[in-house]
C-alpha cells in the first residue's frame, strides 16, 4: 500500500486554497450576498436618495464621492473576516491539526489563507462596484492604481485576519478587531466625508487612521481627487501591507498558538 | 533500510512540567508497535512530537531516516496520523473532506484507493453527510479514511477504537493488519490491553513521561513469572489449612474461592496435591497467567492494593 509515491510541491498551497474557497462558497449567502446588499444599500441611501442634493467634492455628486469608499469598505472587511474566522474556527475546533501534520509549508500556508481572503474580498468589492454604475458613474481617473489599491487593500487585510486569528483567545476577542478596529477606522476614515472639512484637530487625528489613506488612494485612482498626494497613500499601503505580512510570516513560522 | 522511527533523547515540558523525559526508542519499518500508558504518561505528546503538532525542544526524531524539522515535508508526507481528539471540518461532507485531504500531503487524489477506504470503513451510505451530523464512531471511522488517505508508511494511530463498538473495533483491527501486511508500520496507542497485546509485536510502556519498558510483547507477558490458580469451593471457607498457606493464598468471595498466586518456582501441580491432601471441598480450578494488564499495572505502580480488596 505504501509504495513510494511523487510528491507535488505545490499541491498542499492549491489544496488549502481550494478548500478556503469552497468554504467560503458553500456559504455564499452570508460571505458574499450579504455584504453586498449591505454596500447596495448604502449605494441606495446616498445614491439614490441625497446623491444629487449633497456635494462634498467639488464637481462630483456625493454618490461619486462615496463610492469608492464603499467599495474598499466590503473588500477590506471581506478579506478580514475570511481569513481572522476561518483560521480562527480551525483553531478553536482543533481541526488546524490536520494542517500542523502536512507538509503544507508556513508560506504555502500564508499564501493559502492569503489569496483566499482577497478572492472574497474582491469579489465583493466587484460586485458593489458593478453594482454603483446603476447609481452613478465615476471617471476612472488612473485604473490601474485603482485595481492595485483594490489588491494592496484585500491582501493587507487578509494578513490582519491572520494576526487577529492567531491573538485571539476566543470569539470576543475576534469580534472586537472587526468591530471596535476595522469597521470605526473605516468609518472616520473619510468614506462619507472628505477629511479636508474636518476641523484642523480632527483633520490632523484622521491622519493617524490607516484605513485613510487606502480610501483616499483610491478614491484619487478613481476621481483624479484625493486629501494626500496619492505617493503618500500607496506609500503607506504598501508600507502597511508589507509590515503585517511580516508580523503573520513570522507567527506563522514560529507556530506560536498554533504548534504546542 | 533505515528505522520507520527513531526517536532520541526526546524531552518536552508544558510550562515547567516535563511530560517527555529523554524518550529512547526505534520502530523497525513492518512493525506493529504499541505505545501504552496511563493517562497523563506522555503518550499522546510524543505522538504530537512525531506528526509536528507539537514543536520539539530537544532531542530528534528521524522518520525513515529523515529529519522530521529539517526535512519536515517527506517525513511528514510518510507518515499518517489518526488523533485521539475528534476533529472534523464542519464545512464539508464525507466525500467531499476525502476527495480534497490527500493534496494536503503533495499526493494527487487516487479514485480508487479513496472508494476502497470508503467501503472498508463502512462510510458509503455517509458519504453525503456533513461533519457535524455525523455519530462519533462515524468520526472515527472518517478519521481513520483521512489518516490512511495518502497511504503513509508510517502509520500512527492513538487511541483508534475509543468509543468505537465491538463489530467496527475487530474491523478496525483487521484492516490495520492487512495494511501492515502490505507494507505500512503502524505505530498505536490504546487503552485496551488486550488488543494491544493482540496486534503488537513490541510494546512500550511510558508512565509519567518516563519509559519504563520498551519489549517484545512476549517478553514482556513473562516479566511477571507467576500464576493465579483459583480454586472454587462447594462450602464456604471457616480457615485456611496450613498446607496451602505457602502458596499466596488469598480468601475471596466469602470463602467460596481461594486464590492462590504462585511463584516461579512453584508449580501448580504441588499446588494439587497440596488441595487434595487438605480434603476441602473443591468444585472447580482455574489457572490464569498474568496478561498485558497486569504488566501494565505492575510496572506503572497502578491498581496498588487491588487484589486485596474486597
Amino acid at each position: 500500500m505504501s509504495a513510494e509515491r511523487p510528491f507535488v510541491s505545490w499541491l498542499p498551497f492549491y489544496t488549502l486554497l481550494k478548500k478556503e474557497v469552497l468554504r467560503f462558497l458553500r456559504v455564499f449567502a452570508q460571505t458574499l450576498v450579504t455584504p453586498v446588499i449591505t454596500a447596495s444599500l448604502y449605494l441606495f441611501v446616498f445614491g439614490a436618495t441625497l446623491g444629487d442634493r449633497i456635494s462634498v467634492l467639488e464637481g462630483f455628486s456625493y454618490a461619486q464621492f462615496v463610492i469608492p469608499g464603499l467599495v474598499l469598505m466590503g473588500v477590506i472587511s471581506n478579506s478580514f473576516s475570511n481569513s481572522s474566522s476561518s483560521l480562527f474556527m480551525s483553531r478553536y475546533l482543533g481541526n488546524i491539526v490536520d494542517l500542523l501534520v502536512t507538509p503544507i509549508s508556513p508560506s504555502q500556508f500564508i499564501l493559502a489563507y492569503t489569496l483566499a481572503a482577497m478572492l472574497r474580498g474582491l469579489a465583493v468589492g466587484s460586485c458593489v462596484m458593478l453594482i454603483s454604475t446603476a447609481f452613478a458613474g465615476l471617471p476612472w481617473a488612473h485604473p490601474f492604481s485603482a485595481v492595485a489599491m483594490l489588491v494592496m487593500a484585500s491582501f493587507l487585510f487578509s494578513q490582519f485576519g491572520i494576526v487577529a486569528a492567531i491573538h485571539s483567545t476566543n470569539f470576543d476577542n475576534l469580534s472586537m478587531y472587526n468591530n471596535f478596529l476595522i469597521l470605526p477606522l473605516i468609518y472616520l476614515g473619510g468614506v462619507f466625508y472628505p477629511i479636508s472639512i474636518l476641523p484642523s484637530f480632527w483633520g490632523g487625528l484622521s491622519h493617524l487612521n490607516p484605513i485613510f489613506y487606502l480610501i483616499d488612494g483610491f478614491r484619487f485612482a478613481l476621481l483624479g481627487r484625493g486629501d494626500v498626494p496619492p505617493a503618500l497613500s500607496f506609500g503607506m499601503t504598501a508600507g502597511m501591507s508589507l509590515a503585517l505580512f511580516l508580523w503573520a510570516a513570522a507567527l506563522i513560522r514560529s507556530g506560536y498558538r498554533l504548534r504546542q | 533500510m533505515p528505522p520507520a522511527l527513531a526517536i532520541r533523547d526526546l524531552w518536552k515540558h508544558y510550562g515547567k512540567t516535563p511530560v517527555v523525559k529523554g524518550l529512547c526508542l526505534t520502530i523497525e519499518p513492518g512493525e506493529i508497535f504499541g505505545l501504552l500508558g496511563p493517562n497523563g504518561a506522555g503518550k499522546s505528546t510524543t505522538i504530537n512530537l512525531i506528526s509536528g503538532v507539537c514543536r520539539m525542544e530537544k532531542g530528534s526524531i528521524l522518520v525513515f531516516g529523515l529529519d522530521n524539522r529539517t526535512q519536515y515535508r517527506r517525513t511528514r508526507q510518510m507518515v499518517g496520523v489518526m488523533h485521539q481528539e475528534i476533529v472534523v471540518d464542519a464545512f464539508f461532507t464525507i466525500e467531499k473532506a476525502l476527495e480534497i485531504h490527500s493534496g494536503y500531503y503533495g499526493i494527487p487524489d487516487d479514485p480508487a484507493w479513496r472508494r476502497q477506504l470508503i467501503e472498508r470503513l463502512d462510510l458509503g451510505p455517509h458519504l453525503k453527510k456533513h461533519m457535524l451530523k455525523l455519530s462519533g464512531g462515524l468520526k472515527r471511522r472518517f478519521m481513520v479514511a483521512k489518516a490512511l488517505i495518502h497511504k503513509p508508511r508510517l502509520l500512527i494511530l492513538d487511541e483508534p477504537t475509543a468509543g468505537v463498538d465491538v463489530e467496527l473495533r475487530r474491523a478496525l483491527w483487521e484492516m490495520v493488519k492487512e495494511i501492515n501486511a502490505q507494507g505500512t508500520t503502524v505505530l498505536l496507542t490504546t487503552h485496551y490491553l488486550e488488543e494491544a497485546e493482540a496486534m503488537c509485536g513490541r510494546i512500550a510502556i511510558m508512565n509519567q513521561g518516563d519509559l519504563v519498558a520498551l519489549e517484545p510483547t512476549e517478553q514482556l507477558l513473562a516479566r511477571l513469572p507467576f500464576r493465579t490458580v483459583l480454586a472454587d469451593l462447594k462450602a464456604p471457607l471457616r480457615e485456611l489449612p496450613p498446607l496451602l498457606r505457602g502458596f499466596g493464598a488469598q480468601v475471596e468471595r466469602e470463602g467460596l474461592r481461594i486464590r492462590f498466586d504462585l511463584s516461579a518456582h512453584q508449580s501448580s501441580w504441588s499446588l494439587m496435591q497440596a488441595l487434595h491432601q487438605s480434603a476441602l471441598p473443591v468444585a472447580d480450578v482455574l489457572t490464569e497467567k498474568p496478561g498485558l494488564e497486569e504488566v501494565f499495572i505492575h510496572l506503572t505502580g497502578l491498581g496498588q492494593g487491588r487484589r486485596n480488596q474486597p
